[in-house]
């Protein structure tokens, strides 16, 4: 992005004028594997299903549809028997669920919908799929793969700030000890130490084997309506407070020079948009693709200063039980399952229900998720009181 | 060396004077017409002014490494050979970044902040490949 390029997020001090108007009134996951017998129209319908389930709801009582990952809305809605009056299939990365959830918000608050299903279906490891490779602007030098773009900046944050590898054990240790708590987890009943992660084998050095994601079949739903409907519902409704994004995308064609600091810092305005501050926040959910964004995502919101992500970390901050911000408790993205984001945002509305079991936040009443990349964003749900 | 082998630049409209003047050993790029700044990837229209008023011109081929990534785990099957081989983030002294490889040095030898100098050791058949190696005016 040219440095002269003002940025136009929400100022600080607006209040969202959505706040607490819509609400999660049902959730859905499936489990996470490998399954060619299935595709992710299966592995759709089935999350679709629990979702429904989980809030009492039969597919009549659906008129708007997000799909994700799955090919098509049209055959997706077709096989499942609904016939929306708003329908959308969104953009493969996974920085389109956080703006799936907006979508679905808009469409509820402007009438276009009353109860959305949002419906993300991946069947990533049954086929293959290659997070690298492929004709791109960079292919003739090799570049390639999102691992790589994040091994570049976290090589730059190190000569930047003085943060080496040693300082993303931590991250992946944590979200592996939550794994061990979650029995859904991929990587249940596999503990990892930070010796582990920092003699994994190296795939785009710096980054090694352990700041990757896991790629699996699987899928989410997620059923979204006002929240004075969700009230009527069977499970206690969570609610939508805040939501701030702040795009970037200058530069698009390499990785970015700036660790996404400034429009992450622009989603900052996420705790005036939902009428609360950080102090009132129990958990968080961060996208962690790789290691490195969690720490991206935690400076850029202003949880410790620029660069000071590593130290921030190091003694068990993210460690449920332990520190004061338990941060991806179902695994997250590095010991779950890499369901983009949709996963996380289900486990936080899973924490705010009291479902969590083992791994559950004492008191949890909200519950804050952060994507860094270049659609930034970050959203606050909460318990209804 | 193995550039015959790597996988073809994807030529469009935009880049293509920038690959016909890599054939001459010539590292060049667009030049806003209003602002004096320059950009890559090329483009129809200058990012500073969003107007398709903009020049080609030569670099200095001169710039400083940025950052670099060491491959281990292969993409392309004519870079199998140079597993692990290096992708190096170079911010042009005229301002852009290019993600490029290192020739004449290794890994070992790459520190951020360095100078580097362009270089066209080869590429795959029809192509010349820009890498960078260290500058010949470096302290």
């Amino acid at each position: 992005m040219p440095a002269d390029t003002p940025l136009a997020a929400p100022a600080l001090g607006d209040a969202w004028p959505l706040r607490d108007k819509v609400a999660f009134a049902g959730i859905g996951t499936t489990r996470y594997g490998n399954f060619p017998e299935t595709d992710s129209y299966g592995l759709g319908c089935e999350a679709l299903n629990l979702a429904l389930d989980d809030a009492g709801l039969r597919p009549a009582d659906i008129d708007g549809l997000i799909v994700n990952r799955i090919p098509t809305y049209e055959r997706f809605a077709e096989m499942t028997g609904i016939n929306p009056r708003y329908c959308l299939l969104t953009e493969m990365p996974g920085r389109f669920s956080g703006v799936s959830l907006a979508l679905a918000a808009q469409a509820i608050m402007t009438g276009e919908a009353t109860t959305v299903a949002l419906v993300y279906g991946n069947n990533g490891r049954s086929v293959r799929m290659n997070y690298g490779g492929g004709d791109s602007q960079w292919s003739p030098w090799g570049m390639t793969s999102p691992g790589a773009s994040h091994a570049m900046m976290w090589r730059r944050h190190n000569h930047d700030f003085g943060t080496t590898h040693a300082d993303l054990g931590p991250v992946s240790v944590a979200f592996r000890d939550h794994a061990c708590l979650n029995p859904d987890a991929v990587m249940h009943g596999r503990p990892i130490t930070l010796e582990d992660h920092a003699r994994a084998r190296p795939i785009a050095d710096p980054l090694r084997l352990l700041d990757y994601c896991l790629i699996n079949d699987g899928a989410v739903a997620w059923i979204m309506t006002s929240a004075e409907r969700a009230r009527d519902m069977r499970r206690p409704p969570v609610l939508l407070s805040g939501y701030a994004r702040q795009d970037a995308f200058g530069y698009g064609s390499a990785p970015p020079d700036d660790y996404w600091y400034p429009n992450l810092s622009a989603c900052r305005s996420v705790y005036d948009r939902a009428g609360f501050g950080r102090d009132d926040i129990q958990g968080l959910g961060i996208y962690d693709n790789f290691s490195p964004t969690v720490l991206f995502s935690l400076e850029g919101l202003g949880f410790c200063g620029q660069g000071e992500g590593g130290a921030f970390v190091r003694d068990g901050t993210l460690r449920l039980g332990r520190g004061r911000w338990p941060t991806n408790t179902s695994g997250g993205h590095l010991s779950d399952s890499y369901m983009q984001g949709w996963g996380i945002i289900a486990e936080c509305v899973r924490q705010l229900r009291d479902d969590c079991g083992e791994r559950q936040i004492p008191n949890a009443a909200a519950m804050q998720y952060i994507c860094a990349t270049n659609i930034a964003q970050s959203l606050i749900l909460r318990r209804a009181s | 060396m193995s550039l015959a082998t790597r996988p073809k630049p994807a030529v469009d409209n935009w880049n293509r004077p920038f690959w016909e003047a890599c054939g001459r050993g010539e590292l060049t790029l667009q030049r806003c017409n209003a602002t004096g700044k320059c950009f890559f990837p090329p483009a129809p229209v200058s990012p500073f002014t969003g107007r398709p008023e903009w020049e080609w011109m030569r670099a200095s081929g001169r710039g400083e490494l940025w950052s670099y990534v060491v491959f281990h785990q292969g993409y392309f099957p004519g870079m199998k050979d140079e597993l692990p081989y290096p992708v190096a983030m170079v911010r042009l002294e005229e301002g852009p970044f290019l993600l490029t490889n290192l020739d004449g040095m290794s890994a070992e030898d790459a520190r951020i902040g360095m100078r580097l100098a362009v270089r066209f050791p080869g590429g795959p058949e029809g192509f010349a490949l820009p890498q960078f190696g260290p500058a010949e005016d470096a302290p």
